[in-house]
Formats: structure tokens, sequence, C-alpha cells
């Protein structure tokens, strides 16, 4: 997908302006947040777990090499071949090759964020394959030609008569009289859509949570089935991922787990937890013929060993988002890209780049809840902060605000010449807005008098009042001492 | 409770701690009486206060715009300003959260000064979490006849764990009943430069919370961070709400002379 990041203050514009887009966003704090606290406070080690995940993935990515070659070596024991793909492009050409070879017309596909980082479905299509997207969001969103807007409810940004009215304009032999008011009747008209689709494919296309070296296991979970459906009615199996989806052992897997749906939807377990090792085996009552996986770089070993690895825990839950005060006015769509919310703003610009993705660690109020929910313990202020300093560094941020913040860097480091400043400029100010108590409109902060007033201060600083108080005490203690 | 200079010359016997008050800018300019309020409360926990006149700014502007360089001056300036009082005390969550959680991550570990921003760091506290935490305070004998809402601001509460002190310390004030409202641990939009880098989403954001402060039907908006509390008073200005907003060291310390956050002064 080609990135819109740069115009992220535009994007919010738009974003706030759409009512419908506001009306699904008013649902999203609500759910989430509610269930996740509800699931940690229901489970007393829940730090604890928080840190051992951390520790897991930490240990990993020290020696993700070796990982990499056991799960590779576990999966061709297994039957299943591994390919590796340094960025996008290969990737889309590995797995259209394999299409290819198999002679596919039909591609199932579960829910994948990688395949939407390669902006696979365009690829395929292009190459006259149809692909079906198989999660109900995803398959929601496919109908509408968008993307997702959040990496585990894509369609969070849509309201149901928004999908319902999709649903009739596309699913044409629909009675008019079929009510689809209800969440639970869209699921059911989905699901007939989809299960002949599931019948007709050629090759399945899923995701992984997981790819575990001891075992050559790739791991899905999901909450509707639909990736089950996927992997084993297809003759072919392609999985996509990321090189930072590896765990050492199946302990570390369910370590992991334990703190991912819980983070991610409040559930303890997602319905599904789905575990692959290689094709069927000679007895095996299904299951596909072949097992490939794609293991994606695209970026990703660049940045081991940097000061943006943490990021590199990241299990895709969702929890920053869903906490986020930013998301919650925008929504996914503004930020541009594939990944949005607190992870996308550090995780977008060390994959396309800052150039593009500029914005993206700005747009934060640093309030902190991401770091605070994150399982992973990922401290996303800061590495968003690491980004504003790299910018800093080039020159980057613009004129105006180089300026002001020189202009107060200057007199910050001066403290005579700040309170001399400051003694003069505040009773001045206070003058000014003494009647009202505030401005509504002050050049240089005219972005905050558009929406809001501007107290106005009391008067004299107050070192300039400390000093008189200093006085004023200390002439009553030497009048003290004299008595 | 005694005055203000009677505890000035009680508490400076041998054993009475003494604290350096870092202001913060933004009380230093826009709200004094913020910092007389803190005098007056740290005294009457047996404070000896000082305020040392080489303070400006914690440095977050510069820090989270990115400028890693001038917040290291600006650090060390601080650490040098500060670090002889037994404790460096802030009426603000976020200058506190700059002081304790982030100077040190400035210098690197051979550096000297993080030594010194490590061992100052350990001095560094908050306000209301001083008070109740370190001095053991439980009742400050002020008074305030009416309903007040608390905003947790975020590295208060996220960075330094101020979220029980305020309400206890709120609980001892006579007349006062404290009201949830919604969502209190919700971010209010300010974020220091964000509020004019992106005033949109910042005015997104704040309109939440102005509807939950409205919801909560308190008289009085109580915070302890002035940013935030600039930031809500402004928004409910603007949409002609009457309820009043204070730091909350101004109702702790009974010192309510001035006009609310946003009053206009009485000009008659
Ligand atoms: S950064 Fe943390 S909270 Fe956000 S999606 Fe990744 S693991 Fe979840």
């Amino acid at each position: 997908m080609k990135p819109n990041s740069h115009n992220f203050k535009l994007n919010a514009r738009h974003a706030l302006d759409d009512k419908q887009l506001q009306r699904a966003l008013a649902k999203v704090p609500g759910g989430f947040v509610s269930k996740r606290a509800d699931a940690r406070a229901a489970l007393p080690e829940f730090d604890a777990l928080r840190d051992k995940a951390r520790d897991i993935k930490n240990h990993t990515l020290e020696h993700l090499d070796l990982y990499l070659e056991e799960f590779e070596r576990k999966v061709t024991e297994a039957g299943g071949i591994v390919h590796w793909a340094s960025d996008a492009a290969e990737a889309r050409a590995i797995i259209l090759d394999i299409c290819v070879m198999v002679d596919a017309r039909v591609v199932t596909k579960g829910k994948s964020m990688i395949s939407e980082e390669i902006a696979l479905n365009d690829h395929l299509e292009a190459a006259d394959l149809k692909v079906v997207e198989t999660d109900l969001g995803e398959y929601i969103i496919q109908l509408r030609g968008e993307t997702p807007s959040h990496i585990i409810a894509p369609a969070v940004h849509l309201n149901k008569d928004q999908v319902e009215e999709d649903f009739r304009r596309v699913h044409t032999n629909l009675s008019p009289d079929r009510q689809l008011q209800e969440p639970e009747q869209l699921v059911g008209e989905a699901r007939e859509m989809l299960r002949e689709q599931f019948i007709a494919t050629d090759v399945g296309i899923t995701g992984a949570n997981f790819l575990i070296a001891e075992t050559g296991t790739s791991v899905i979970v999901t909450n509707e089935g639909n990736g089950d459906l996927t992997q084993n009615l297809a003759k072919t199996h392609i999985v996509i991922a990321s090189i930072e989806k590896a765990v050492p052992t199946l302990e570390d897997a369910a370590a992991i787990l334990r703190v991912l749906a819980r983070s991610a939807t409040g559930q303890e377990f997602s319905t599904y937890t789905t575990f692959s090792t290689g094709p069927r085996r000679p007895g095996d009552p299904d299951g596909p013929e072949a097992y490939h996986v794609v293991l994606l770089d695209n970026g990703r070993a660049e940045l081991l060993g940097t000061e943006f690895k943490e990021v590199l825990r990241c299990i895709r839950c969702g929890a920053c988002m869903n906490h986020c005060p930013v998301y919650h006015s925008v929504g996914g769509h503004a930020y541009g890209w594939v990944y949005p919310g607190p992870i996308g703003s550090v995780l977008t610009p060390s994959l396309i780049g800052v150039d593009e993705a500029g914005p993206l660690p700005n747009a934060s109020t640093f309030c902190g809840r991401c770091e605070d929910v994150c399982p992973m313990r990922i401290p996303l202020p800061k590495l968003m902060r690491r980004w504003r300093a790299r910018e800093f560094d080039k020159g980057n941020p613009p004129a105006k605000q180089r300026f002001a913040l020189k202009a107060w860097a200057f007199a910050a480091r001066r403290p005579w010449l700040y309170r001399m400043g400051a003694g003069l400029a505040m009773p001045l100010m206070a003058w000014r807005g003494r009647s009202a108590g505030r401005f509504s409109s002050l050049p240089f902060v005219d972005g905050w008098t558009a929406h809001r007033d501007f107290p106005a201060p009391q008067g004299r600083t107050f070192q300039q009042k400390w000093r008189a108080e200093k006085r004023k005490r200390s002439r009553v203690s030497q009048g003290r001492g004299k008595s | 409770m005694s005055t203000a200079s009677d505890q000035l010359n009680d508490a400076s016997s041998d054993t009475a701690p003494t604290v350096g008050l870092f202001v913060t800018c933004l009380v230093d300019l826009m709200r004094p009486s913020v910092g007389f309020a803190s005098v007056k409360l740290l005294e009457a926990a047996g404070c000896v206060v000082e305020v040392p006149t080489t303070q400006t700014c914690c440095g977050q502007p510069a820090f989270n715009s990115g400028d890693t360089k001038t917040t290291a001056d600006i650090a060390k300036q601080v650490i040098a300003a500060f670090e002889s009082f037994d404790y460096v005390v802030a009426p603000s969550g976020s200058c506190a959260g700059m002081l304790k959680a982030h100077y040190i991550e400035l210098f690197d570990e051979n550096d000297p000064w993080h030594g010194r921003a490590t061992a100052f760091a350990a001095r560094v506290h908050e306000l209301i979490s001083f008070l109740t935490d370190v001095r053991g305070m439980t009742d400050v004998g002020a008074r305030f006849d009416g309903t007040a809402t608390y905003h947790d601001s975020c590295s208060g509460l996220r960075e330094l764990g101020v979220k029980t002190q305020p309400r206890k310390l709120l609980s001892s004030v006579g007349g006062l009943t404290v009201t949830e409202m919604t969502d209190c641990e919700v971010c209010c939009g300010f974020g220091g430069t964000f509020s004019v880098k992106y005033p949109d989403v910042s005015n997104a954001i704040v309109e939440k919370k102005t509807a939950n402060i409205s919801a909560s039907e308190a008289d009085l908006l109580l915070a302890g961070d002035l940013g935030c509390l600039f930031n809500m008073a402004g928004k409910l200005k603007r949409e002609g709400r009457t309820i009043a907003v204070r730091h909350v060291a101004e109702v702790l310390a009974g010192q309510l002379d001035e006009p609310a956050i946003g009053e206009g002064q009485d000009m008659s």
C-alpha cells in the first residue's frame, strides 16, 4: 500500500470531520479497555507474566539467526519448505510463484498484517487470481476496497449499518427482506458466502503469531475459526510471517499466549489457537499437501542491535492503540500505512523511513498509557522520542518550531535572563488578560486558541513575589528577635 | 493551621529537612499562588523550604522535541542548583517525572553526571505524594464547601504512581466531597507542545474530557499539573461552562483568594 503517513495532520483533520467514523470510534475504548482491565485483574501474576514474555523475546532476538535456522531445519524435517524474503517484492514474488506452480485460481486468506505490509492482494489479483479474505473484518474491508484500520479489528472504523449496505450491494442474490441488522445476522451471511470459497480454494494463506524453533511449528490465534479452514481445506498452505515472530520453544509460545489474548480482547485465550507443523502426513485425517513458510525481513534485521530494537518484541495485540487517546480520536487510517496507533508511530518510520513517517512519532501526547498496557513492555513513548531526536539532529522540524524552541532554550539556560524576561512579560500579559481572566486569541499559540481559551497569568512571577515574601519574613523574624 | 511565617520559624530546627522547591515554569510564570500554596503545605509538613533562583524549566519542551543537547544542559543546571537539598519537590507530576525518571537517561553510564543524576533522582518528589508518603501528612486542616472532581495527570499517575495520595488529603478537607468522573485516568490532550503542534487532535481529546468533567456535576475541577489544568480550563471556558478549575495544592493549603484558573479579577 502506498504510504500516506506524511499527511497525518490532514488525514487527522478529515478523520475528525467524518461523522460515521467518529460514531464507530466512540465504541472502541469502552469494550477493549474494560475487558483488558478485567482480564488483568483476574490474573494476579499478569505483570510477572509480562516480564517473562519480555525476557523470552529479548533472548530470542539476541540469537535470532540461530532460532530461525533451527526453525527452518525443523520445518524441512517435517516436509515443509522455508523461503527467505529480504523485502516485500521478494515475498510477493515467492508467493505468486507458488500459486502459479500449483495452478491456483482461488486463494483464501486468514488475517495477516504482513500480507498488508507487502500489499499481497493487489499483486495476486494483478495475476488474475481470485483472492478471498476469510476473516469477517478483512472480508468487509475487502468488499469496500479499504485497508485495515486496526491490527486485530480491521473494520473497527465501520458501523453495522454500513456493513449491511455493503452486503446488499455485493451479495446481489440477497432477498430484500433478509434481516441484516444484527451482527449475528451479518456473520451468518458472510459465513454462507465464505463457505463456498473455502471449498473452491487452491491455496490458503495465513499469517503467524509465533514460529516455534524447536518444532518448526507456526501458530495462529483467531476467534472465528476461519484460519483453520483456510489452511486445512486448501491443498497448499502458505504461512507469511516476519522474522521476529520466532520463539525458541512451545513453552515460550504458551507463556506469551497467556498475555496475548488478555491484552488484545480480554479473553483468557482466543477461541482457536492452531499449531501447524509441516504438510499432511500419511494417516493424517486432514491438512494441506504442501506447507510453505515465507520469512520476511523487510528492514527488521537492521533494527536488531539499534536503539529501536525493542519494537521487535511486539506481538501485535493492539492494546496500545486500544488505549491511545490519539487513536481514539482519529482512527487507524490517519496513520497512513499498515500499522496504526503507538506501535505504528514507532514501527512505521523504522520500516518505511522517517522521511515518510516523520509526523507519526510526534503525534503523541506521551500520556504513557500504551507502555502501561503493552504486554511486551515496549517503552513506546521513549522510542517515539528517539525518532524525534533523530529528526531534530537532522534539522527537520519546521523553521517556526525550531526558532521558538531555540529562543526558549537560550533563555532557559540563562536563569537571570529568564527571570528578567518573565518578570517583565508576565505582569504585562496579566494586565491585558486581567478582567476576563483569559485570552480568546493569542499570537504564537493560535492553534491552541482556535479551540480553547488561554488562561491569563496572575501577574508578577513566583520568583518576584517570593523575593518580596522572604524580605517580609526576615523583617518579621528580626522584629521578633528584638522584642 | 498556623501561619506560613510561624511555620518557617518552627521548622528551622536541626531535624527539619530542607526542601528545594522546583517551582516549575508554569507556576512561576502563570500561577504563583500554586507556589505559595506548595510552600505553605511543605512548611506545615515540617520542612524548611528554599527556592533556588537559578531554576528555569525542567527541560521537557526540548526533551520532547528531540533536542537532547539542550535538555542535558538544562538538566545539569537543575541538578547543580538542587542536589544539596534533602529533598527536591515540584507541584507537578510531569516536571517531577522529568527530573526523577528522565534526567538519568540523558547521560551515559561513564559520565559523572549519570551518577549525579541518579543520586538527584532519589531525592525528587511530586508535591502531594511527598506530603503523604514521605512526611506522613494525613490532615491538611483546610475547608472547602462543595464538590470536586480530580483528574489524574498522566506523568504523575504513570511515572510516579500518584493516585491515592491527593484523594487521601482531599478527604481531610472539611466540607469537600470528591466525586469521580468517568475516565479520570485518560489524558486530557495537552501533551505540552502536542497541543500546539496538533491542535485539532488535542482539541478532540480535551472535548471528551470536558464532557466527562461536566457529567460529574462537580463545582470544582482539580489536578496536580498546571499544563493539564490550563488545557481543561481553557476548553471549559470556551464551552461556556461554569465549573471552577484549580491546582489541588490551592485547595489543600486553603489558599483560594486568587480567582480560579481562567476566571477574571473582580475589578470592582
Ligand atoms: S506494541 Fe505492545 S501493546 Fe502495541 S501491539 Fe505491540 S505488543 Fe501490543
